[in-house]
């Protein structure tokens, strides 16, 4: 007698707790072992890039904060980098060092979110409570920038928005104390850690060769022995000037892309305590009067002022013809924006490239004859967030 | 190729015919092809030893929609080992197929789909041309210029018809397109005034 054996088809999402998001995952079942896996984006679709285009430029930065929300202001930093290179304005040193400062706290919210979830996916809740402690004292620091704990809207062409608040650098230098122990804290739980050894070593390996071809970058080609980081190879702001090492996996695993993630941590905390030692005191942004918006207290002094401040927020600033990309290196990977300027005050075109984006394609490929409880750890290894994989 | 300039002579001699114009700017090569020779310039951009552009960043379309050649494609790659970006674009004109590269970069499959979805181009040899990021039986593709800010149609929970209902966009006040653009351009004609007086002096 014979048995026909059908595949199940299993739909992952959008509603699980550890799709991460507003994934539907469609997954083809035989027994436990996955043959196919065919995700549906797009649940989370806001069509960032034609908002973009209606905008003027002062107006799009809003927009990044929400594309990859848990690190904001990296996201910001790429638009402004690409607007600043068309207009061809320099950004002051402090701007810079403060800019770096919260692209590597932002580094640091969007990684304990990625290690302690992925932990939490893979059945350890332990150091989900603990890390959040932590991003919570950093969001506090975003919110003493900007006055927002998540959508800061700080980045402007031409340097940062505001000054920081008095005490905040101490504050921000104290964290660089003390966090270091809790890294080492959540290695404790979980590097030499028996059932998350079990559950992500040798899970969804990507060869050197695979991780190109699928257009990879960040932590996921690093994690597989490319050294290869925007911060070092097309060093942007001040970057060139810090000290700090890259780390690099060997097998390209899971559990090596979380031992990249927890050293990378380390790094941004170095790279933190650099960029306070050396600021100085001095301008936030560019001095130009027809892209920055003038101090309040000079509108109501100074007719130009109260020109500039009035052009600025109804035309905005016109920025001249041309096209270019800029690529940073976000926690997730290359985060990137081509950008099109007619001459207008608004953008033609803001293409963006998100490396969730890519990470998520090739997620059939990952997973190819793992088995179904092994999907999450491998989602929650590729670091996705549906804000920008969908934007 | 260590220095631009030397990929820039490189490309230009290697693929003669199949390069219309080459440009350096942003530290970055800009390439215009055409439709017939992308396949080839991409396996020449991937493969060969002075090149090795080994990752395709993205694939976008940019819309003119006033050109008869509507649609500008354009393939931004980057080569790790040479540390340099370059840009390959070409124009077509609304309805054509383009050439796919899913064959030379696995890669291509989700951005050659987004640009489907957005913009109506479709690609040959295409292993899975499907909507990616919009609702699934939308119409229309979003990033066109014609296509409307507020989209055409919105979708609600119908509490009569006990399900989700897609229906003609209503709104309270149409979405309004302030022109703040000034004509004024400043006192340049003065200076420029000012100039031509020096010159005559």
């Amino acid at each position: 007698m014979t048995k026909k054996i059908k595949n199940l088809n299993l739909n992952f999402g959008p509603q699980h707790p550890a799709a991460h998001g507003v994934l539907r995952l469609i997954l083809e079942l035989d027994g436990e072992v996955v043959e196919k896996a065919d995700p549906h984006i797009g649940l989370l679709h806001r069509g960032t890039e034609k908002l973009i285009e209606n905008k003027t430029y002062m107006q799009a930065v809003p927009y990044f904060d929400r594309l990859d929300y848990v690190a904001p202001m990296n996201q910001e930093h790429a638009f402004a980098l690409a607007v600043e290179k068309i207009l061809k304005i320099d950004v002051p040193i402090r701007a810079q060092y403060i800019r770096v400062i919260f692209c590597e706290i932002g580094r640091i919210l969007s990684h304990i979110l990625n290690v302690t979830t992925q932990a939490l996916d893979v059945g350890a809740l332990t150091p989900s409570l603990w890390g959040f402690e932590e991003r919570e004292t950093l969001m506090t620091f975003y919110e003493r920038a900007s006055g927002s704990r998540l959508h800061a809207n700080y980045f402007r062409a031409g340097g940062v928005h505001q000054d920081l608040p008095k005490g905040l650098e101490e504050d921000i230098a104290k964290f660089c104390e003390t966090f270091p122990k809790i890294i080492n804290d959540l290695e404790t739980l979980l590097t030499d850690n028996r059932i998350f050894k079990q559950r992500n070593v040798d899970i969804g390996v990507v060869t050197k060769e695979d991780a190109l071809d699928y257009s990879f970058s960040g932590v996921m080609i690093r994690g597989s022995g490319v050294p290869w980081d925007l911060r070092k190879s097309q060093p942007y702001d001040c970057y060139e000037s810090l000290d700090f090492k890259i780390p690099v996996g060997k097998n390209g695993d899971c559990y090596d892309r979380y031992l990249c993630r927890i050293e990378e941590m380390k790094e941004s905390v170095s790279i933190i305590k650099q960029c306070l030692a050396k600021m100085e005191k001095g301008p936030i942004k560019s001095l130009d009067g027809k892209i920055s918006p003038p101090p309040k207290a000079e509108i109501k002094q100074s007719m130009e002022a109260l020109i500039h401040h009035f052009k600025l927020f109804t035309e905005g600033y016109r920025v001249p013809k041309d096209e270019i990309y800029t690529a940073v290196e976000a926690p997730k990977g290359e985060f990137g924006v081509y950008l099109i300027s007619d001459g207008s005050s608004k953008p033609y075109k803001c293409k963006i490239r998100a490396p969730g984006f890519s990470h998520l394609q090739s997620m059939d490929y990952l997973i190819k004859g793992h088995m179904l409880a092994d999907v999450p750890a491998v989602l929650g290894s590729l670091d996705i967030v549906f804000g920008e994989v969908d934007r | 190729m260590k220095s631009l300039e030397d990929l820039e002579k490189k490309i230009n001699s290697e693929l003669t015919t199949k390069i219309n114009n080459t440009e350096i700017k942003h530290n970055q090569i800009y390439i215009e092809t055409d439709k017939e020779d992308i396949i080839d310039v991409a396996i020449f951009l991937k493969t060969n030893q002075d090149t090795k552009f080994r990752q395709l960043i993205d694939i976008t379309v940019v819309d003119y929609p006033e050109q008869n050649q509507r649609f500008e494609v354009v393939y931004l790659f980057l080569g790790h080992e040479f540390n340099q970006r370059l840009i390959v674009k070409y124009s077509i004109a609304e309805n054509e197929v383009i050439p796919s590269l899913t064959s030379i970069f696995p890669s291509a499959n989700w951005m050659e789909r987004e640009v489907f979805d957005m913009y109506g181009v479709s690609f040959k040899d295409h292993p899975d041309l499907r909507r990616i990021l919009t609702d699934y039986g939308f119409e229309g593709h979003p990033l066109r210029k014609d296509f409307p800010l507020t989209g055409h149609s919105e979708v609600r929970y119908s509490e009569d018809q006990k399900k989700v209902i897609s229906e003609p966009v209503k709104l309270e006040q149409n979405y309004r397109n302030f022109d703040y653009e000034s004509p004024w351009e400043g006192t340049k004609y003065i200076k420029e005034e000012i100039e031509n007086n020096d010159k005559k002096n």
